[in-house]
């Protein structure tokens, strides 16, 4: 029958040509790593320190950026904006996470310092009493790592993409997946922290 | 204003996220509390230090063989020749109907590859001590410096009042053409406008487009073809075009 061999040959090509689609999707696709490579690869060196103030550990921080930009290849495909940057920490946060909950299953007592109770206490009952007049003294940039490395969660993610990374409030709110004031407090909340430790350890060298 | 509000909002202040109104009002706090000033100094003491002396990590040389090595490989393009020669021998509709099929497709893969060199060019820009040749806020000092570099010097316009500060002008190679890039920053973002000689007079509306996470605004006039890159929002982007074109009409009737 002619009508039956039309759409036989119909689905024929049909199946051609998804299977050609099907091709083109791959992850083995030139073009794409290409596209890839141009678009994300600039941004490695800031993945890397965002994931080394994450995670606090050099060797984790390698691995956990390796996995961040292996995700972020296989879903370059659907990948619309926003700034390429963003996209990429939004992405590194949720592998370092994964890392924390590794972390809390393997150790034993203290694990990753997520302080939502300290999000809690009111910005002004740890406002920082300082003596009048002190100043704060330059630190070598080791000192200055230290510092804001020591800072607690969540703070520490909001102050480094801010001040590491400049991006705005409103990105600082994408990757975190909270409000623009949440980001607010917790600046002020890490200005705050990073200030009274940076006064409190130049007291000690006095 | 109480402190506790003050301090928040604060930190919008420092990091020029504040609209005018509530900048206004915390300056005011600021300058009557002794407290609030002595945070605002330190904490602006503190973004100038970190940036100073800086804490951000290079990422290690194995690290970045790793990914390279874990994604696939990239073949060269086809060349243009390649294109034509597949579609001469892959084709049997007329010759008449063949060429215009090949000027859509060549122009639309000239287009694509344009706007990814573009791109490319806007990445490396943003590659330490690559952004700009030239680097002052003055125009008169940027617009004297392409001349006898390009056949035609790109119209450098100050924009600063307008929100865009002029940073500097740099010679970039696109479509294996130098090109004059003008480049202007806003906050934390840089725009790059490229601006190429062509032989259509025509004014065409600008376009905006999307690649590799970039918005491109592309429009011409005067035989002039523009193309701003940048990783601001398309709103912002589009905004920048429209000053810089209502900013070179003034200059066209002023002149």
């Amino acid at each position: 029958m002619p009508g039956r061999q039309t759409l036989s040959g119909r689905a024929k090509t049909f199946a051609a040509q998804t299977g050609h689609e099907a091709m083109k999707a791959s992850e083995e696709d030139p073009e794409k790593a290409r596209r890839f490579r141009e678009a994300a690869l600039p941004y490695l060196d800031d993945a890397y320190t965002l994931a080394r103030y994450l995670l606090r550990d050099a060797s984790d921080a390698e691995d956990a950026v390796q996995e961040c930009f292996l995700r972020a290849y296989k879903h370059f495909d659907s990948y619309r904006g926003p700034a390429m940057r963003p996209w990429l920490f939004a992405i590194l946060r949720n592998v370092c996470r994964a890392e924390y909950a590794r972390r809390a299953g393997t150790q034993t007592g203290a694990t990753e310092d997520v302080a939502d109770s300290a999000e809690a206490t009111p910005l002004w009952h740890e406002a920082p009493e300082t003596p009048e007049a002190q100043m704060l003294r330059e630190k070598d940039s080791a000192s200055i790592r230290r510092l804001i490395a020591a800072l607690a969660e969540p703070f520490r993610e909001t102050f480094v993409l801010r001040e590491i990374q400049n991006l705005s409030y409103r990105e600082i709110a994408d990757v975190a997946a909270v409000p623009v004031g949440t980001v607010m407090s917790r600046l002020a909340r890490a200005r705050a922290m990073l200030r009274s430790a940076w006064l409190a350890e130049q007291e000690q060298v006095k | 204003m109480t402190c506790e509000e003050a301090e928040v909002l604060l930190q919008a202040l420092i990091d020029g996220e504040l609209d005018a109104g509530h900048a206004r009002e915390v300056e005011d706090h600021i300058a009557g509390c002794p407290r609030c000033a002595e945070l605002a100094k330190d904490y602006r003491a503190m973004s100038r230090m970190i940036a100073d002396k800086g804490a951000s990590y290079t990422a290690p040389p194995e690290l970045r063989r790793r990914i390279e090595a874990a994604l696939p490989q990239p073949k060269a393009a086809p060349s243009r020749r390649a294109v034509l020669r597949g579609f001469a021998l892959g084709s049997a509709v007329s010759a008449m109907a063949a060429t215009g099929l090949i000027a859509v497709i060549l122009r639309n893969d000239d287009d694509a590859r344009i706007q990814s060199e573009l791109v490319s060019a806007h990445l490396r820009s943003l590659q330490a001590g690559h952004l700009t040749d030239v680097l002052s806020t003055d125009q008169h000092t940027v617009k004297p410096w392409f001349n006898g570099r390009l056949d035609v010097a790109p119209p450098v316009l100050d924009l600063t009042a307008k929100g865009f500060t002029l940073i500097g002008g740099r010679l970039d190679y696109v479509d294996a053409r130098p090109i004059g890039a003008v480049v202007y920053r806003r906050r934390q973002h840089v725009i790059n406008l490229f601006v190429a000689q062509t032989s259509d007079t025509e004014r065409h509306a600008a376009t905006t487009s999307m690649r590799q996470g970039f918005n491109i605004r592309h429009w011409s006039d005067h035989g002039l073809n523009f193309w701003a890159v940048s990783d601001l929002g398309a709103d912002e982007l589009a905004e920048f075009g429209d000053k810089f074109e209502t900013a070179m009409r003034t200059n066209k009737e002023a002149s």
